[in-house]
């Protein structure tokens, strides 16, 4: 149990969630400056709004939490589970200004959406969808992919003194370097030069297929951002069938595979051990589970003859499929289709596909390869250990970034995590068929959710119930933050109200 | 979402006069219409995308945009895409649907045999809220005072 919050504690978790809503505001400039740019004066109001309900609220709070020094583990969990709620609240404004949202849920759905790189939307119109605020959007997932407190760690350096615990709140625990600042920063970097090179490639690719070169630019950056945070969200309702083309289809599966990866991997190709994408424990789990759930969803498209050729089974099949499996959400298809058309198998290989996810510390979601190939050792080992005499020892090696022994503490979180992963999905579901949705459908979609995925077979929408928004966006948010700091957070509020207040 | 209720009533009312189907009916159907002759009505968005002779538009209406694989030749002067700044002209479509198109990597598309533009679309004006820029002027004011209180309480314990 908890002990009782003393006032020191809301004062540091004041100070640092203060400090991520100023880097929220902040963030806001960009979207500013694109509707001066574009002369969109009344989107341009709505994010000067944004920005000053971002900052009033972001300075008030790390005025409160002046001078409370470093914080330990649950001051960074709690602080990074009530961040995230936070900066969803004040992110919203510009969306529920812009006119495009039914309700003020509806905003926040579309905030947490997109900060946690789930890519469902519940937007009005989308076609219609000003520049500054289709940047918004596209910002806040790549953002998001990120971790809004890396960035925050990254960018306000005060904040980087005893900042780790801040970091793995974000559920990112790999440490490039001894530094913690020094890990954000070179996440950072990594991001922003893979957007030069993939804006840069799919400016190119949008040009190629007869996109006009400024409109081929804004969608290359957008598309870009979210294909690399494995967000899916895109400029178009149509999503990236509006584009009709494979090479486009082809680049941006090439980015958000890319991007489905562990920092520490790229860090690693970029330092030259370009092997570990072969040995990695992550990389073989993922090609093992990705081939065998390939081979399920073509058998049963095919059993069906959904589609006339290879082609279409690669550009519709595949496509969905690995953007699922990497937690994207991209679409070359309608929602509608998926259930009208692909039958039971293939959607069941999708639903594992989302749950299974991409890599551990990557802008992906569901359990993570890692966790999936530590368990499929420790059924190895288990496997081993009942068929030799009971005298025999031996130990279950992987490889990751070195060669490792298999703990049973690796094994036990690995497997509390997916535990946790697998009781949101069977949460949403149930709340999905409550509300009168057919349980394939709930479940692709609770699974879609609880992976931070983003595909629909056509649920979200801005007419299905507020519970099973809210369902959603907690799921949404604890799949992200990988339960630990809503666990924290959860856990921090009901011993603040169970003692009755603050010492 | 201010011009979704006004492009509603005007597919509604195109609808009736031409008698056609519209997007969430072709992709709910989908198996039935393959390969038949559609009719669709619907707002040109985005903009065309010139792949050789033939070009890509995509056409809106209510229950969602349909790709029109067209003829250059064969294409209406289009003044404006819907977008932000415009609501785009409204065109209407006949030609062969497809569930899972042979020739596009199976995309659901309609092969346009005709296109004609039904009506013209426009600009849309832009309207500013004073009330709006009353608020932000107030909230950016109280940040920046909120901003020095913040500082100079910093300040003020980084000296005890």
């Amino acid at each position: 149990m908890l002990a009782k919050p003393r006032l020191r504690d809301l004062k540091l978790i004041c100070s640092y969630t203060g400090k991520v809503l100023i880097g929220v505001g902040l963030l806001m400039a960009l979207p500013l400056l694109t509707a001066l740019a574009f002369r969109e004066w009344a989107a341009f109001v709505d994010f000067l709004v944004g920005l000053g309900a971002a900052l009033l609220a972001g300075c008030a709070l790390a005025w409160l939490g002046v001078g409370e020094g470093r914080p330990s583990w649950i001051h960074g969990m709690v602080t990074a589970g009530i961040s995230w709620l936070a900066a969803m609240g004040v992110a919203a404004v510009p969306y529920w200004l812009s006119g495009h949202y039914l309700s003020y849920l509806d905003c926040m759905f579309d905030v947490m959406s997109g900060l946690t790189t789930t890519g469902l939307t519940l937007i009005q119109d989308l076609d219609h969808v000003s520049v500054s605020l289709n940047t918004w959007r596209h910002l806040l997932t790549f953002v998001g992919g990120q971790g809004i407190i890396v960035l925050a760690l990254a960018f306000l350096s005060s904040a980087a003194g005893g900042g780790y615990p801040l970091y793995v709140g974000e559920a990112k625990d790999e440490k490039l370097f001894p530094s913690v600042l020094h890990t954000a920063k070179t996440i950072w970097k990594i991001s922003l030069v893979y957007l030069a090179v993939g804006t840069v490639a799919l400016w190119v690719a949008g040009m190629a297929i007869g996109i006009s070169p400024l409109r081929a630019l804004l969608h290359g950056l957008w598309v870009y951002m979210a294909a690399w945070s494995t967000g899916g969200f895109a400029p178009m309702s149509q999503n990236i069938l509006y584009y009709h083309s494979l090479g486009y289809e082809c680049v941006t599966l090439l980015f958000f595979v890319t991007g489905s990866f562990n920092f520490a991997l790229h860090h690693a190709v970029w330092s030259g051990e370009r092997r570990e994408v072969f040995r990695n424990i992550e990389t073989v789990s993922f090609a093992g589970s990705l081939t065998a759930l390939t081979v399920i969803a073509c058998w049963g498209l095919m059993k069906l003859g959904v589609y006339p050729g290879a082609v279409a089974l690669f550009r519709k099949g595949f496509y969905q499929l690995i953007s699922g499996h990497t937690t994207t959400g991209f679409m070359t298809l309608y929602a509608r289709q998926l259930v009208l058309e692909w039958g039971d198998v293939a959607l069941l290989a999708m639903i594992l596909a989302m749950l299974l996810g991409g890599s551990a510390c990557s802008t992906a979601g569901g359990f993570k390869a890692l966790r999936v190939g530590i368990i499929w050792k420790a059924l190895q080992q288990e496997t081993r250990r009942l068929l030799k005499p009971s005298s025999a020892v031996f130990a279950q090696r992987f490889h990751y970034l070195g060669s490792r022994i298999l703990g049973e503490a690796q094994v036990r979180s690995a497997a509390l995590v997916v535990l946790m992963y697998i009781a949101i999905f069977a949460l949403a579901t149930l709340v999905g068929s409550l509300c009168g949705y057919p349980l394939l459908e709930s479940a692709f979609e609770a699974a879609s959710v609880s992976g931070n995925v983003g595909l629909s077979v056509g649920v979200t929408a801005a007419s299905m119930p507020a519970v099973m928004k809210a369902t959603y966006i907690f799921n949404m948010w604890a799949g992200r933050l990988e339960f630990m700091a809503v666990l924290a957070t959860i856990g921090f509020i009901a011993a603040a109200v169970r003692r009755r207040g603050v010492q | 979402m201010r011009t979704a209720v006004p492009l509603l009533l005007l597919t509604l009312a195109t609808a009736g006069l031409f008698g056609q189907e519209g997007s969430a009916e072709l992709i709910g159907k989908s198996k039935e219409f393959d390969g038949r002759s559609v009719e669709f009505v619907g707002e040109a968005i985005g903009e065309s995308m010139r792949r050789g002779d033939h070009v890509w538009l995509n056409l809106l209406d209510s229950g969602g945009a349909i790709g029109v694989w067209a003829n250059r030749a064969d294409l209406p002067a289009i003044r404006y895409f819907g977008s932000s700044a415009a609501r785009g002209d409204t065109l209407w479509v006949r030609g062969i649907f497809h569930r899972s198109c042979p020739e596009h990597g199976g995309d659901l598309d309609i092969h346009a045999a005709a296109l004609e533009v039904v009506t013209p679309g426009e600009l849309k004006r832009e309207t500013l809220h004073a009330g709006r820029m009353a608020l932000a002027a107030g909230l950016l004011l109280s940040a920046a005072v909120a901003f020095f209180l913040w500082r100079a309480r910093q300040k003020g314990r980084e000296r005890v």
